[in-house]
């Protein structure tokens, strides 16, 4: 099926070029149809073909392999960005599940955290770069990109895992009540089992959250390394090779949907032993 | 039972925000700990200062001068160890520079006396630029030859505080902004003037009037030629504003240290601008050696332009002029944009820029028998290619 799509996507793209207004459509003085010439929509095979040419002339490094590296490098980050902000995610949850307080205290500030733009957010935690000091370790430069991958990933795994958490039968909490099971108890076996079905989608939007925070903080900070930095290097060369930051725009596409699949393998394994239907 | 676990949450909430606060407040004293490793140590050098220079954009040849003073370890013979921070889209060199991040920052004169004005106390040392660079490109069917032909046309230009010479320009030929020219935000490619969407184009010599030249003219199938493009130069309507100068904290300059620091810098740099004048190649290739993606001729291109910005330099390379320092700041005060609003409100103070340090620098470097001024300067010619590459 993707592999269709993906067909059907390209099929779509080169059927503008060929119907599409050259110079885009205009309605009421307003672009309503982009434009189909080369400069504005490459054709598919000059950005593939572009993967294979030196990324600059006299380099033997081909764009491919710089593509490769770069969404390693971001993707390691979004990792980082993705555990650091799902622990702090289901701990904000269990802690917000337990205390109906710090449910009612905390919860409109994590919705207020994310009508933060990421944007102005960047260069602050940028700077914490070989600044900052904890416990003797020195804060990296590349951390304050995880971290902002953090921050985009926490919220919807926060918010999904507190419905989750919730969403136990009272009857089976009333039971494991009465067995006298303590908080603990009813927690790691019934709450957390009975919030996989919520925390799966959550962690997904989570995973793909920290790969967005991830490469707009690149973007944003100009960390080196990374296919949010090559996106807007690339972009620089826009004019004469527009090929080329379609190369790079792929490459982060092709990262979130890694993310992506990582956590639906794990919701494959973590969805063994359920009814089919409950599975989201 | 109850109320002592929420008493416990609400302890454990209260030492949490304690931890991140103390986290916070930890200042710089702790940034020396990784720059003390020196790799090259003349004897009397025992350890390097730490030095942390600011760049606007990322590695180019734009500032190709620090990265040959840095390979050829003029730096290192001044006893600094310099590290260059590359900038960003959202890093602003005064800010970081104001907030004690760098020790040193490259900015444009207009935007870093606009944060002056802001209570950043920063002060322009050196400056590297003597010339603007700005232009304004068109096709030659648009026939806009002066400031005075933008009428009635879309200008683009990039916003950021790079956008202070067109309104100065507008201004100068009295023109209206908000209704005599429609003003387009420009993307930092040229796409938008070669689609049509722009009348005239906001470019820098050095790097995107090299951009549309790299481009296949799809008329002719060969590359674009100056021939097609007609070329407004600030500089030459006599609205240009000073740009990249080299920056330093105003109050860390009272201390001796810093200011002898301070000197060894501006020194150190300024010699490398004089190696990238004599050898534009050689400095092109350090900067592509850095990890610059831009392409090699593109680069030479840039090294090329950048140089005929500084020099010939008759008065001593990274001297504030006073004549074009008083222009800057009279069209900072007095060109207004879409709002009506100007850049500087009042005039800075004369702390905001001094020759003492460039002074004391040129005489070091008069001592080691380095040219200062560059009267011999010829550019070179620099053929572009398709992409830059």
């Amino acid at each position: 099926m993707f592999v269709l799509s993906i067909v059907l996507v390209v099929a779509l793209w080169e059927m503008y070029k060929v119907v599409g207004p050259q110079d885009g459509g205009k309605l009421f003085g307003a672009g309503v149809l982009p434009r189909s010439n080369d400069t504005a929509m490459p054709h598919i095979w000059t950005m593939l073909s572009r993967y294979g040419r030196p990324e600059v002339r006299g380099s033997d490094k081909r764009v491919w392999v710089v593509v490769l590296e770069g969404a390693w490098f971001s993707f390691r980050l979004a990792i980082v960005g993705f555990l650091l902000g799902s622990s702090i995610g289901v701990g904000l949850s269990v802690l917000m599940s337990r205390f109906r307080l710090v449910e009612r205290g905390l919860l409109p500030y994590l919705v207020v955290s994310q009508t933060v733009p990421l944007i102005a957010l960047a260069p602050l935690v940028a700077l914490w770069g070989g600044k900052l000091h904890i416990f003797g370790f020195e804060w990296p430069r590349w951390f304050s990109a995880a971290v902002l991958g953090a921050f985009l990933s926490f919220f919807p795994i926060a918010v999904g895992t507190l419905r989750g958490l919730a969403s136990a039968p009272a009857a089976a909490v009333e039971l494991m009540e009465s067995y006298a099971a303590s908080w603990k108890q009813i927690l790691l076996k019934l709450r957390f089992p009975s919030a996989i079905p919520y925390m799966i989608p959550a962690f997904k939007l989570g995973a793909s959250g920290s790969v967005v925070g991830v490469v707009v903080a690149e973007i944003s900070t100009g960390l080196k390394g990374g296919i949010g930095r090559l996106i807007i290097e690339y972009a620089r060369e826009a004019t004469a090779d527009p090929a080329k930051v379609f190369t790079a725009v792929f490459g982060a596409a092709a990262l979130g949907l890694t993310m992506a699949g990582v956590i639906a393998i794990s919701d494959v394994y973590l969805m063994r032993n359920r009814p089919k239907e409950t599975s989201s | 039972m109850k109320k002592s676990s929420i008493k416990l949450a609400v302890a454990g909430l209260a030492a949490l925000s304690l931890v991140v606060a103390a986290c916070g407040s930890s200042d710089e004293a702790a940034t020396d700990t990784t720059a003390a490793a020196a790799v090259v140590t003349p004897e009397e050098c025992v350890t390097p200062t730490p030095v942390k220079l600011q760049l606007q954009w990322f590695t180019q040849a734009q500032f190709a001068g620090y990265y040959a003073a840095l390979e050829n370890g003029y730096y290192a013979d001044m006893c600094l160890d310099v590290t260059i921070l590359e900038g960003a889209v959202d890093i602003s060199p005064q800010t970081v520079l104001a907030n004690g991040e760098a020790d040193f920052a490259v900015s444009w004169v207009s935007k870093a006396l606009a944060a002056r004005e802001g209570g950043a106390n920063i002060v322009d040392i050196a400056q590297v630029f003597q010339r603007s660079g700005t232009l304004q490109v068109s096709f030659k069917d648009a026939a806009i030859a002066t400031s005075a032909d933008f009428k009635g046309k879309k200008i683009g230009n990039w916003g950021y505080g790079n956008e202070f010479e067109i309104f100065a320009a507008l201004t100068k030929a009295g023109l209206d902004p908000a209704t005599d020219v429609t003003l387009v935000q420009q993307q930092f490619d040229m796409s938008g003037l070669l689609a049509g969407d722009i009348d005239a184009a906001e470019a820098m010599t050095y790097n995107e009037y090299a951009q549309v030249l790299e481009t296949i003219n799809p008329a002719t199938k060969a590359l674009y030629t100056a021939d097609d493009l007609n070329v407004v130069s600030y500089e030459a309507e006599g609205v240009g504003m000073l740009q990249d100068a080299i920056w330093a904290d105003g109050h860390r300059l009272f201390n001796t240290d810093y200011n002898a620091t301070a000197v060894k810098f501006v020194a150190a740099s300024l010699m490398g601008w004089a190696f990238c004048r004599d050898d534009a190649q050689a400095c092109t290739d350090i900067v592509v050696a850095k990890g610059s993606k831009l392409g090699a001729t593109h680069q030479l291109w840039q090294m090329n332009e950048v140089n005929k910005l500084i020099w010939p330099a008759p008065a001593g390379v990274g001297m504030i002029d006073e004549a074009a320092w008083t222009r800057t700041v009279d069209l900072s005060l007095t060109a207004k944009n879409l709002e009506g609003g100007t850049v500087l409100t009042k005039a800075p103070s004369d702390a905001a820029h001094t020759n003492e340090i460039v002074t004391a620098a040129l005489a070091l470097l008069t001592e080691k028998g380095i040219d200062i001024n560059g009267a011999a300067f010829a550019p070179i010619t620099v053929t572009l290619t398709e992409g830059g590459n």
